[in-house]
């Protein structure tokens, strides 16, 4: 039998902090779905969101015109001639449905003493887009000509196409959803399973084991934006502007803040049923008004400051400024306050209402 | 009062209550230096509530608890080095390996054996990079102990060791409770197995409804039955038989019915036996079941209380 009556200290004995993150890490590694949600499920999302807004050539606007306008057959091939636009002739009721419907973009009908009455829904913006095309075509047929010449040049540069602007969004949400359930799950597991009353029963500190989740996340920071930046750079081209180092600077705070948050939000919950429920309560206003897939600016002006001081608003903010216009950390400052301020009131909250047994 | 004679763990009139139920109701107990001390009782006994106080994970409503000489409140960054505990029911890791296990818990402590040799102690070598996910049972209550070793405590803890053990197990695991004695550390566990705290314990508080009900070696204990066996039968249906009638019967000492069988503890088992078989047959009565064994700890629990310590 091993004498266990003369112990020594141990020779090389692991900083629990470091025996604490280590086993974070091997936990995480040996979840193969963890690792599918954290690593790959982002790089598909940016790769399909990509797809789907790649720039393509504009496209032709339908309109209609129904047959109970007079002369319909030759106001259509007069419209026709403008590549722009898409022109059908339709029956009156047909006509009606298709504008309803969405399918074409505006009607034109007859109006009295021979004016075209434009028929269209002002608040789609396709629609008034048509409405531009079409008069236009329609003055140019009879005979209109512009006072000042102009000329089109077009362009597509990047960091001002959607797949510029999206990933940052991506880049925070992935921030985001890692931290968050990465840590909530594997704490409310241990407290059910009594892991957590049988740690706090050895000297273990607390704070150490609570830290021990924020620097494992730390581990995985570096992969986790490495490859969905690394994918979006390589294939889409997304530009990155800023510094790198002050990217990274951004991207660790994000992560420290909301493995903060994590923990916060599974310092009490006892089931697991529970703090996905709590989790899901916190981040879903975050995937609405944060930004991810269309700019926060299109809520209205009274809810925006509260938006502003949402973290992942702050984190996209950020990521944005700093990757498509080369912001300096001076220049987002506020947003990077908004995010300490989210790390240091979350960490301390969640150790001093945590629920260890 | 010297550091060679104050008990390794003394409590004093303890009390806790959850909301309608009173757990522990004004509960004294004493472990001495070097003693493996049982807390025998059945389920709802009390029996994890006095011991989580006394570990520091549990805040009792009143009384004194008093471990190592230390207190909780007080002292429990020292205590927490010196005390070994295994709860009910602690899951470890299912991902984490045997070795990866013992060694974070190592970690916590600031003494203590290297993390191979108490995985030897329990004899989880071959086991030592198995995912502990992959244990049995009983590997899984040795990985329990061996986490609860690594800081060589002065104390040991142990709640229920062996609930839900196969025998073979149960066996293996009192060999190594039996080990860590020999050590000349102190012990304090909780069972419902009356052969466990037989084996094991030097003394044993038997614990019913939050109090301890009787206190002694597992010899005293049996000796205090003043019975030198145990008498169980059954008989046919239908049959009645007074208690009164069975307690006069010659060498019987006491009798108790439990369902559908009777339970006689018997001075002379020579002398009672025939008293027995010639009440029945004069009653008419057909014996259906028929046993006798020596008085054990089981026994004391149910002269004591009228009940089994456990309900299976």
């Amino acid at each position: 039998m091993t004498d266990l009556t003369h112990p020594g200290p141990a020779p090389r004995r692991i900083h629990p902090l470091a025996q604490l993150t280590l086993v974070r890490y091997l936990e995480f590694v040996r979840e193969p779905e963890a690792v599918f949600w954290v690593f790959i499920f982002p790089v598909l999302l940016a790769a399909g969101l990509g797809i789907a807004f790649r720039s393509r050539p504009a496209e032709r606007m339908a309109v209609a015109v129904p047959t109970s306008t007079p002369g319909a057959e030759g106001l259509a091939a007069a419209l026709r001639h403008d590549d722009r636009l898409t022109v059908r002739v339709l029956d009156d009721s047909t006509a009606t449905r298709a504008l309803r419907v969405g399918d074409v973009a505006l009607l034109l009908a007859a109006a009295d003493s021979g004016r075209i009455e434009y028929r269209y829904d002002d608040r789609r913006p396709e629609s008034r887009t048509a409405r531009l095309i079409v008069d236009d075509a329609i003055q140019r047929a009879a005979g209109r000509r512009n006072p000042i010449g102009v000329v089109d040049r077009q362009v597509s540069e990047p960091g001002s196409r959607y797949i510029d602007f999206v990933v940052p969004g991506l880049l925070g949400m992935n921030l985001m959803g890692s931290g968050i359930w990465g840590i909530g799950f594997s704490i409310v597991d241990a407290r059910r399973k009594r892991l957590l009353k049988r740690l706090i029963a050895t000297p273990m500190s607390r704070p150490q084991y609570l830290a021990s989740f924020v620097l494992s996340r730390l581990t995985w920071l570096v992969l986790e934006v490495g490859l969905l930046l690394g994918f979006a750079v390589l294939v889409f081209g997304v530009p990155v502007r800023g510094s790198l180092l002050e990217l990274a600077v951004i991207c660790l705070l994000s992560a420290l803040s909301f493995a903060s948050i994590g923990l916060l939000l599974a310092s009490r919950a006892r089931t697991v049923e529970g703090v996905s429920g709590l989790m899901n309560l916190v981040m879903l206003p975050m995937w609405i008004f944060s930004g991810v897939f269309f700019s926060a600016s299109r809520f209205p002006d009274a809810i925006q400051p509260l938006i502003r001081a949402l973290p992942l608003t702050a984190v996209i903010n950020a990521l944005r400024a700093s990757m498509l216009q080369g912001a300096s950390l001076r220049a987002i400052a506020l947003e990077l306050a908004v995010i300490t301020a989210w790390l240091v009131v979350s960490f301390p909250l969640a150790l001093r209402i945590f629920r260890w047994k | 009062m010297s550091a060679t004679v104050a008990p390794a763990l003394s409590v004093r009139g303890l009390r806790k209550a959850y909301k309608d139920v009173v757990a522990v109701d004004g509960l004294d107990l004493e472990v001495r230096p070097g003693e493996c001390f049982g807390l025998l009782g059945p389920n709802g006994a009390g029996k994890t509530t006095t011991v989580e106080i006394c570990e520091g994970l549990t805040a009792a409503d009143g009384g004194e608890v008093v471990v190592l000489g230390r207190r909780w409140g007080r002292d429990d960054r020292e205590l927490r080095e010196l005390l070994g505990i295994s709860l009910q029911e602690t899951q470890f890791s299912e991902k984490l390996t045997v070795l990866e296990t013992v060694r974070l818990f190592r970690s916590f402590y600031a003494r203590g054996p290297v993390p191979q040799a108490v995985i030897s102690m329990v004899q989880l070598d071959e086991k030592a990079n198995g995912r502990v996910g992959q244990l049995s049972g009983g590997q899984k209550q040795r990985l329990a102990l061996a986490c609860a070793l690594v800081g060589a405590p002065e104390l040991l803890f142990l709640d229920e060791p062996t609930t839900g053990l196969d025998p073979q197990s149960r066996r293996q695991l009192w060999e190594l409770i039996e080990e860590f004695r020999a050590g000349g550390r102190s012990i304090l566990l909780t069972t419902h197995y009356m052969e466990e705290a037989e084996r094991l314990c030097d003394r044993v508080a038997v614990m019913d409804h939050g109090k301890v009900i009787a206190l002694g070696t597992p010899r005293e204990l049996i000796a205090s039955l003043e019975a030198e066996h145990v008498l169980e039968f059954a008989v046919g249906d239908g049959a009645a038989i007074e208690a009164d009638t069975l307690r006069r019967l010659d060498g019987v000492c006491s009798a108790v019915r439990r369902d559908g069988s009777w339970q006689l503890q018997v001075t002379e088992l020579h002398r009672a036996m025939p008293a027995l078989l010639a009440e029945l047959r004069r009653e008419g009565t057909q014996l259906t079941e028929l046993r006798t064994h020596s008085p054990t700890l089981e026994d004391v629990f149910v002269s004591l209380t009228g009940r089994h310590l456990r309900d299976d």
